[in-house]
């Protein structure tokens, strides 16, 4: 049973994690219809941008988070201006590939400005342990602290979404962009919206990894992103309380899947589940079957 | 037009033959050095996987990202084949290409079923379960790969191989069952509406596809002697699928044009180390901000093109991109 606890607790912080990277690809998907490959690299410079204003300027670790959220979700924005815009209307598969190119391209701008090194993530928050029921429950501060952040970064997306108005155009575009058009909605600031909000989601995401594992990589934002768009498939893609549930489903099967089995097959074991998924109800949890029409 | 066919492919036999014999001419006199020559058998393989996906990707419509998973098993059985079993190189690489051709029918039967971007989800997961699978076992080396598969791919083998992969996607292409995949990227409804069995006919172009990736997976591992769960990342799917959509979906001639123009500009920024990738990343997204429809567009380059001949690509000017 500790084992099962232990897992569990480890699933639940990774799946918080899992959940706030696929809200944001989730969102972008509902509101374009773009697998944004790059979300994963907007985390690893919002865990960057975090790792240096802890490391570097001695900032709390609150006030370093929220920088990193900014500098994010003006790099998402700029992403979507500079390199989605202009392929709005040119077919889907030209914008993937420029999703995989952006992701490219910051991956490996992160290899050659930051080197190829892991560097270590400060502890900028203090680490503690707390047990539950004689030891059979362990759970660490960063444990709690992903959980909570995670919690409120949901109430306030909800937030968002549902009571402004921002959020209330948001939800309109994605139904019917044209219709939104016609109703005096600017598309393109909602989505420009839809990025940032995304991108500072990814950053939060991103300093909470690099916490968890006390590390930074150029390269650490490509699985997690994978992962992440995973969890929003199954949750059912452009559907924000599946991602949620999604992120978490996943964290938690993988933790799992490591503690009783084998940490190499932690990926096989997803993407299994993925494609199991996708045969048996391709629109995932949450996600209604709409018919193609002629 | 019967005359004018058989001296335009005149003209093209002479041409590849000059190639060919200029090629093997300049490695007998070693006038190419070994950095030219790997990035020669790249161009190669690399056209290989272009032509293969463009078929899947650019002729039948279904957006697959699983590219590299394809290779890996040719890679893998070929040098299973050769460096366990002890069988000669041609049974090897048929081997190869056959059990990625029936692991295409097998994994594209139920996904095929799916459309667009889940389709492209549930093939970027085959891929890696193919590489998390190559990890666990041991047989095949686990994560450190296969080493020491002998070198059995000669200028050649690589060169019949490849012709002849353009030669007889090309000739599927335009047989009828080329046309009926072509029909179902232009509109599947429609096409089923018209009589066209629209599974067997994607998971036809899907299995020839794969089966050709294994073909060039079992020509890569015999040049390059180390194969590696890790060379089959899905990056290598991206890379087939950025030649396909550089050189223009649809067009064959586009996806040879892209394949070997990115080999040359791979090498080409070689030197400058860490930096190469981000160069190649921006030029990707450069080439696709100003040319989404890519190189080629669905126009086919031919001597007609080149010659300025009246009559153009006939069909192709129809088609627009895959949605």
């Amino acid at each position: 049973m500790d084992l099962f606890f232990a897992q569990l607790i480890n699933g639940i912080s990774l799946g918080s994690i899992y959940a706030l990277i696929a809200l944001g690809y989730t969102m972008v998907y509902g509101i374009i219809q773009l697998i944004n490959f790059a979300h994963g690299e907007i985390l690893m410079v919002g865990a960057f941008v975090g790792f240096f204003a802890i490391a570097k300027y001695d900032m709390n670790f609150f006030a370093a988070m929220l920088l990193a959220m900014l500098a994010s979700a003006l790099l998402g924005v700029i992403i979507e201006r500079v390199a989605y815009k202009p392929l709005r209307n040119s077919g889907r598969l030209a914008a993937l590939i420029t999703a995989i190119g952006v992701s490219l391209f910051l991956q490996n701008g992160g290899l050659f400005v930051f080197g190829t090194n892991f560097q270590s993530f400060p502890q900028a928050f203090p680490k503690k342990t707390f047990q539950f029921l004689d030891g059979m429950i362990t759970i660490t501060s960063y444990q709690i602290l992903i959980l909570v952040v995670t919690i409120l970064m949901m109430l306030f997306l909800n937030y968002i979404v549902s009571y402004t108005k921002t959020g209330k155009a948001m939800r309109a575009v994605s139904y019917d962009k044209d219709a939104a058009l016609m109703m005096g909605i600017n598309v393109d600031t909602i989505i420009s919206a839809t990025f940032a909000i995304g991108s500072a989601f990814a950053a939060v995401a991103g300093v909470l990894l690099g916490l968890y594992y006390q590390t930074v990589h150029p390269l650490m934002g490509f699985m997690p992103g994978l992962k992440a768009f995973v969890a929003a498939v199954l949750g059912g893609i452009g559907i924000i309380p599946g991602a949620m549930a999604g992120g978490f489903l996943l964290g938690i099967v993988e933790a799992l899947v490591s503690g009783y089995w084998s940490t190499n097959y932690r990926d096989v074991v997803v993407f299994l589940i993925l494609i199991v998924f996708l045969i048996v109800k391709p629109s995932g949890l949450f996600g209604k079957d709409t018919g193609e029409k002629v | 037009m019967k005359a004018m066919r058989l001296r335009n492919n005149l003209i093209i036999a002479v041409c590849l033959a000059v190639l060919y014999f200029g090629i093997a001419y300049a490695m007998k006199q070693r006038m190419l050095s070994s950095f030219h020559q790997v990035n020669l058998y790249l161009m190669g393989i690399n056209i290989i996987m272009a032509v293969s996906l463009n078929l899947i990707v650019g002729f039948t419509g279904q957006l697959a990202l699983g590219h590299a998973g394809f290779m890996a098993i040719g890679a893998y059985v070929s040098a299973v084949m050769t460096l366990k079993l002890g069988q000669p190189f041609l049974l090897a690489v048929l081997v190869g290409s056959l059990a990625t051709g029936v692991v295409g029918v097998l994994i594209g039967l139920p996904p095929l079923r799916l459309r667009g971007d889940y389709l492209a989800i549930a093939t970027l997961g085959f891929g890696e379960i193919i590489r998390g699978l190559l990890i666990n076992i041991n047989y095949v080396g686990g994560a450190a790969g296969m080493n020491g598969i002998p070198k059995l791919t000669t200028w050649t083998w690589l060169f019949i191989f490849t012709v002849a992969t353009v030669l007889l996607i090309k000739n599927f292409i335009n047989s009828s069952h080329g046309r009926a995949c072509i029909a179902i990227r232009e509109n599947e409804i429609a096409a089923d509406a018209m009589g066209i069995n629209t599974t067997f006919y994607k998971v036809l172009a899907f299995s020839i596809g794969a089966f050709f990736a294994g073909l060039a997976g079992a020509l890569y591992a015999h040049y390059f002697f180390l194969i590696q769960p890790q060379t089959f990342t899905i990056l290598k799917s991206f890379d087939a699928l950025v030649m396909v959509v550089f050189g223009g979906l649809g067009s064959l001639t586009g996806s040879i044009i892209a394949a070997v123009a990115i080999t040359v500009v791979n090498a080409a920024l070689q030197s400058l180390g860490a930096l190469r990738m981000v160069i190649y990343a921006l030029l990707l997204v450069v080439v696709m901000v100003f040319r989404p429809q890519g190189l080629m567009g669905t126009k086919e380059f031919t001597l007609r093109t080149l010659l300025r001949q009246k009559g153009g690509s006939g069909l192709h000017d129809y088609r627009k991109q895959v949605d």
